[in-house]
C-alpha cells in the first residue's frame, strides 16, 4: 500500500484546520503539514457562517464582560479557564485574520466595525457583511497557499486513526478520485472536521457535516464530551433549513407570532422596544428563543405552513438601504430559496438544528487523552460553549483553538520519533475492512432509508424538549438501524469517485454520533441550556455542574461518565435576560 | 407565475453518465422524478441518488449557494444546481451534464485541479513588503476602499465562469476568469502591495491577453463578481504599465 509521511496532519480543511495548519508552519517552518479533507477546503461549512465573530475591542468592552456573557449564556457549563484564554486571544486572532486579508466591514474612519449579537451585552461581533464565515474561510485558504510546507490532500476521506504504543501516528484515507487507499503517517494528528448536524433531518448544516472526526476519535478510545447539547438556531427557513442569521435580529428584526405580537416578551426575555436592546427579547440566547417557539406553537399561536409551524421574522422596518448594506445575503437567500423579499414581506422561520456544543474532549491546548491526537473547532469540545453557545463565538473559537492546537501539535511532533512500521499492518487491515464491509457489500439494506429513519428518530426523541421515554424510543430505533447497517448493500462498486461509499461511511459516523447524543442526554437528568428534559425541568448544580464524557465500550455500546466543570471567577448563578440582575 | 399554468406531477432528467471502469464513452440515463415547486435541480438529483440509482455521482455540500460545489450544465447552461428551480426548466426533459472545460472524473464530477494550481500561480493572497505585528492593530481601510475590491472577493470558486469561457475551453493554459478576478481582488485591496509580483504572471501570453472579452463569465456568475470587468481593468493597467516602461524606463523597475 502507498504511504507518505508528514510531521503534522490535519483531518479537515475548514476554518479550524486551515488556521491550525498555518499555526504549525509559523511555529516551526521545518515541519511538513498535510491538510486532508473529504472536500476541497473552500467547500467547508465554515463558509456558510453568516453573522460574525466575537472579540472584545470597543473601549466600553472588556475581556471580563465577554467572558461573563459566554459563561452565563452557556448556563455555567463552560470551563472558565478556557473561556478566559478564549476571550483574551480572540481580538488578536481577528486582527491576524485582518492582516491576512479578511474583508471585515469597517467604520467610516477605517477601523473595524462591530455589531450586537444574541446574548452579548456589548457590540463585539466583527463581521464581513453577512458572509463572515465565507470571507474568513477564503482568506484562510488563500493564505495557506503561500506556505510551501502545507500539502493538501483534497477529496480524501479519512476512515481510521492509526494508533500504536499509545500514540496517534497517522491516518488511513481513501482518495475519492481513484478509490486508492492511502496511508498517511504523521507524528501528530489534529482533527478539525466539523460537527455532525446531519444526525437530524432539519438542519442548517451542509450535507458534509456528518461527525466523521468525532467517530474517528471515539473509535480510538477518546471520549466525546457534552454531546447532549445540540443547538437549535431559532430562525431557519422552513423546508430548506437555510439559516437566517441572528444579525437580522441584531440589526433590528422582530419575531412575531400569528397575531403580529412580539411573543418573546411572554417568556421572561424582556419588554419590547422599537430598537434592539442587547441581551433582551430578539437578542436573547438561542436556546431560550427556540424553546419559546415550541411553547408558542403548542399554544396555537404560530403560523401553519406546509413544513410545520413557523413564526415571522420581520425586518421590513429596517428599509431596503439598510438591509442591502448590512444583511444583503439574508435578502438574497430569501428571494432565491423562499421566494419572499424581506424588504416587503415577513420571513417565515422555525428553529433548526445548527451546532453541536459537544465534541471530542480536549484540554485548553486542543490535546485529547490520546497522545499525538488534537482537535479544534466544532468537532472538539474544550468547552467554552457550555450548554448553549452564543452566536459569533464559534468562528472565533475555530481561530483561537485552531491556532492553539496547531502550536501544541507542532511542539509535540518535533519531539517524536518516526512513526512505527507496525502500523502498516493496521493500515492493511483497514484496507481489507473497507473492501469487504463496504465496497463489495451487497446486502439488502440501502443507505438513504437507514439515514432517514435515524434522523427522524433523533428529531422525535432528542429535539428541543426531551424526556426518558422519547430518548429510549430513539435509542431503540437507532440501535435497530445500526443492526441493519451491518447488512448494507451498495449499488455502486466502482472505485472511481464513489459517493455512495462516502454516504455509507458517513452514515457509520452519524450512527456513532447519534448514539453518543442519546446516551449522554439520558444520563443528564436535569435541564440546562439546550438540554431540556420535561421529566427533569430544573437545573441541578449539585449533581450536574459537570461535563458528560461518553466512551465507546469494547462491545460498541456507549458508557457515560461525568467530570467537574472548571470554575475560576464566576460562581453559578441565574441566567438573566431582558431584566436587571438586581430585579431578580 | 401565471395561475393558468398547471404544474406537472413529474419531470424527466436526462443525466450524463460516465463510469470509466464500465464505459469507454459517456451515455445519458433518463430518470423520472416527482415535481415539487420548491425543488431545485439538486433536490431532484438527491431523489435519484436516494431512491432510484445510488451510483449517480456528483458533488454538493451547503445547498445554499455559498460552497461552490454543485455547478453543472442544465440544458447547456452552467448553473449552481442548488440555486436553480426545476420549475425554471419546465416542461423538460432537463439535460444535466458536468461543467464544460474540465476533465470528467466520473458522471457529473469534473477535475478542478487546474484551477487550484492557477490560484496559487496568481498569488491570490495578501502580499506585504513588511508585515505589521498583530499588537499594532488592524490596517485601516475605509468603507470606500473596501468597496473597491469587495465585489471580487465574493467569488465562490464554483467554476461556472470557466465552463462558460470560450477561450479556456480552447486554450487551457489561459489563467481564466475566477483566478484573474481573485488576483484583482488583492491588487485593488488598499492593504496589498503585491500587484507587481502578480503582474509578472498575468501579463504573460496565457495570462490576461488570451481573453477576447466575450463576457460569458460575467453572465453566468451566480455571485455578481464580474470577472470580465476585472480582466478588462487588468488589461488597461497592464497596458499603462507597458507604455510607462517605454516612456520612463527607469521608473518602472
Amino acid at each position: 500500500m502507498d504511504s507518505v509521511t508528514h510531521d503534522v496532519l490535519l483531518v479537515g480543511g475548514g476554518g479550524a484546520g486551515l488556521r491550525a495548519a498555518i499555526a504549525v508552519s509559523e511555529t516551526n517552518p521545518g515541519l511538513s503539514v498535510a491538510v486532508v479533507s473529504k472536500v476541497y477546503p473552500m467547500r467547508s461549512h465554515t463558509g456558510a457562517a453568516e453573522g460574525g465573530a466575537a472579540g472584545a475591542v470597543r473601549p466600553e468592552d472588556s475581556l471580563e464582560a465577554h467572558a461573563y456573557d459566554t459563561i452565563s449564556g452557556g448556563a455555567w457549563l463552560c470551563d472558565q479557564d478556557a473561556v478566559e484564554a478564549f476571550v483574551e486571544e480572540a481580538p488578536k486572532e481577528l486582527i491576524q485574520l485582518e492582516h491576512w486579508g479578511c474583508p471585515w466591514s469597517r467604520q467610516p474612519d477605517g477601523h473595524i466595525a462591530t455589531r450586537p449579537f444574541g446574548g452579548m451585552k456589548i457590540e463585539r461581533t466583527w463581521y464581513a457583511a453577512d458572509k463572515t464565515g465565507f470571507h474568513m474561510l477564503h482568506a484562510l485558504f488563500q493564505t495557506t497557499l503561500r506556505y510551501p510546507p502545507i500539502t493538501r490532500y483534497d477529496e480524501f476521506f479519512v476512515t481510521r486513526l492509526l494508533v500504536d504504543d499509545g500514540r496517534c501516528q497517522g491516518v488511513v484515507a481513501i482518495e475519492l478520485a481513484s478509490g486508492r487507499v492511502q496511508t498517511l503517517f504523521a507524528k501528530a494528528v489534529i482533527v478539525c472536521s466539523g460537527g455532525g448536524g446531519k444526525v437530524f433531518p432539519f438542519t442548517t448544516n451542509a450535507n458534509i457535516k456528518t461527525g466523521d472526526g468525532m467517530a474517528l476519535a471515539y473509535h480510538a478510545g477518546v471520549p466525546l464530551k457534552d454531546m447532549e447539547f445540540v443547538q437549535y438556531h431559532p430562525t431557519g427557513l422552513p423546508f430548506t433549513g437555510i439559516l437566517i442569521t441572528e444579525a437580522a435580529r441584531a440589526e433590528g428584526g422582530w419575531l412575531l407570532n400569528k397575531d403580529g405580537y412580539r411573543y418573546l416578551q411572554d417568556y421572561d426575555l424582556g419588554t419590547p422596544e422599537p430598537k434592539p436592546v442587547k441581551r433582551s427579547m430578539e437578542l436573547g440566547p438561542r436556546d431560550r428563543l427556540s424553546q419559546a417557539f415550541v411553547k408558542e406553537s403548542q399554544a396555537g399561536r404560530a403560523v401553519s405552513s406546509p413544513y410545520g409551524d413557523v413564526v415571522h421574522l420581520d425586518i421590513r422596518h429596517l428599509g431596503e438601504a439598510e438591509i442591502d448594506k448590512k444583511i444583503p445575503f439574508v435578502r438574497e437567500l430569501c428571494l432565491k430559496y423562499q421566494k419572499v423579499d424581506p424588504v416587503h414581506d415577513m420571513i417565515p422561520v422555525r428553529p433548526v438544528v445548527h451546532y453541536m456544543m459537544g465534541g471530542i474532549d480536549t484540554d485548553i491546548q486542543g490535546a485529547t487523552a490520546l497522545d499525538g491526537l488534537y482537535a479544534a473547532g466544532e468537532v472538539a469540545c474544550v468547552n467554552i460553549n457550555g450548554a448553549n453557545r452564543l452566536g459569533s463565538n464559534s468562528l472565533t473559537e475555530l481561530l483561537v483553538f485552531g491556532a492553539r492546537a496547531g502550536r501544541a501539535a507542532a511542539q509535540f511532533a518535533a519531539a517524536q520519533p518516526a512513526p512505527s512500521a507496525a502500523l502498516i499492518a493496521q493500515a492493511e487491515d483497514e484496507e481489507r475492512r473497507l473492501k469487504t464491509e463496504f465496497l463489495d457489500a451487497s446486502g439488502p439494506e440501502r443507505v438513504a432509508p437507514l439515514r432517514k429513519e435515524m434522523q427522524a428518530a433523533m428529531e422525535a426523541g432528542a429535539g428541543i424538549y426531551r424526556n426518558a421515554e422519547g430518548l429510549n424510543d430513539a435509542v431503540e430505533t437507532v440501535n435497530g438501524v445500526r443492526e441493519r447497517f451491518q447488512r448494507i448493500g451498495l449499488d455502486d462498486h466502482s472505485r472511481t469517485f464513489n459517493t455512495e461509499l462516502v454516504s455509507v461511511l458517513e452514515l457509520s459516523s452519524l450512527l456513532d454520533v447519534a448514539g453518543a447524543v442519546l446516551d449522554s442526554a439520558l444520563a443528564r437528568t436535569e435541564s440546562r441550556g439546550a438540554h431540556q428534559r420535561t421529566d427533569y425541568p430544573d437545573r441541578d448544580d449539585d449533581e450536574f455542574l459537570a461535563h458528560s464524557l461518553v466512551y465507546r465500550s469494547d462491545d460498541g455500546a456507549p458508557r457515560v461518565e461525568f467530570k467537574p466543570v472548571t470554575v475560576t471567577k464566576w460562581p453559578p448563578g441565574e441566567r438573566v435576560y431582558g431584566r436587571k440582575a438586581s430585579d431578580v | 407565475m401565471s395561475e393558468t399554468l398547471t404544474m406537472p406531477e413529474t419531470v424527466t432528467l436526462e443525466v450524463f453518465r460516465y463510469r470509466p471502469e464500465v464505459e469507454s464513452e459517456p451515455t445519458f440515463d433518463s430518470f423520472e422524478v416527482p415535481f415539487h415547486p420548491e425543488w431545485m435541480i439538486l433536490d431532484a438529483l438527491n431523489y435519484i441518488k436516494d431512491d432510484l440509482d445510488g451510483s449517480l455521482s456528483y458533488r454538493w455540500a451547503c445547498r445554499m449557494g455559498v460552497c461552490g460545489s454543485c455547478g453543472m450544465l442544465a440544458n447547456g447552461q452552467p448553473v449552481l444546481t442548488c440555486a436553480t428551480y426545476l420549475e425554471s426548466l419546465l416542461p423538460g426533459p432537463i439535460r444535466i451534464e458536468p461543467l464544460e472545460g474540465f476533465p470528467v472524473i466520473r458522471d457529473l464530477v469534473g477535475d478542478i485541479g487546474d484551477f487550484m494550481n492557477k490560484l496559487s500561480d496568481v498569488k491570490a493572497w495578501l502580499i506585504r513588503d513588511e508585515e505589521k505585528p498583530v499588537e499594532d492593530g488592524e490596517y485601516l481601510q475605509t468603507p470606500s476602499q473596501l468597496a473597491d475590491y469587495k465585489q471580487y472577493s465574493m467569488c465562490i470558486n464554483c467554476m461556472l465562469c470557466y465552463s462558460a469561457c470560450p477561450v479556456y475551453r480552447l486554450e487551457p493554459e489561459f489563467i481564466g476568469p475566477a483566478a484573474i478576478a481573485l488576483a484583482q481582488r488583492y491588487n485593488l485591496d488598499s492593504r496589498d502591495e503585491g500587484a507587481e509580483e502578480r503582474m509578472d504572471v498575468l501579463s504573460q501570453h496565457d495570462g490576461i491577453w488570451g481573453c477576447t472579452l466575450v463576457g460569458e463569465c460575467t453572465e453566468v456568475c451566480p455571485k455578481g463578481v464580474d470577472p470580465a470587468g476585472a480582466i478588462q481593468r487588468y488589461k488597461v493597467s497592464a497596458t499603462m504599465d507597458y507604455f510607462k516602461s517605454l516612456l520612463m524606463p527607469r521608473s518602472s523597475s
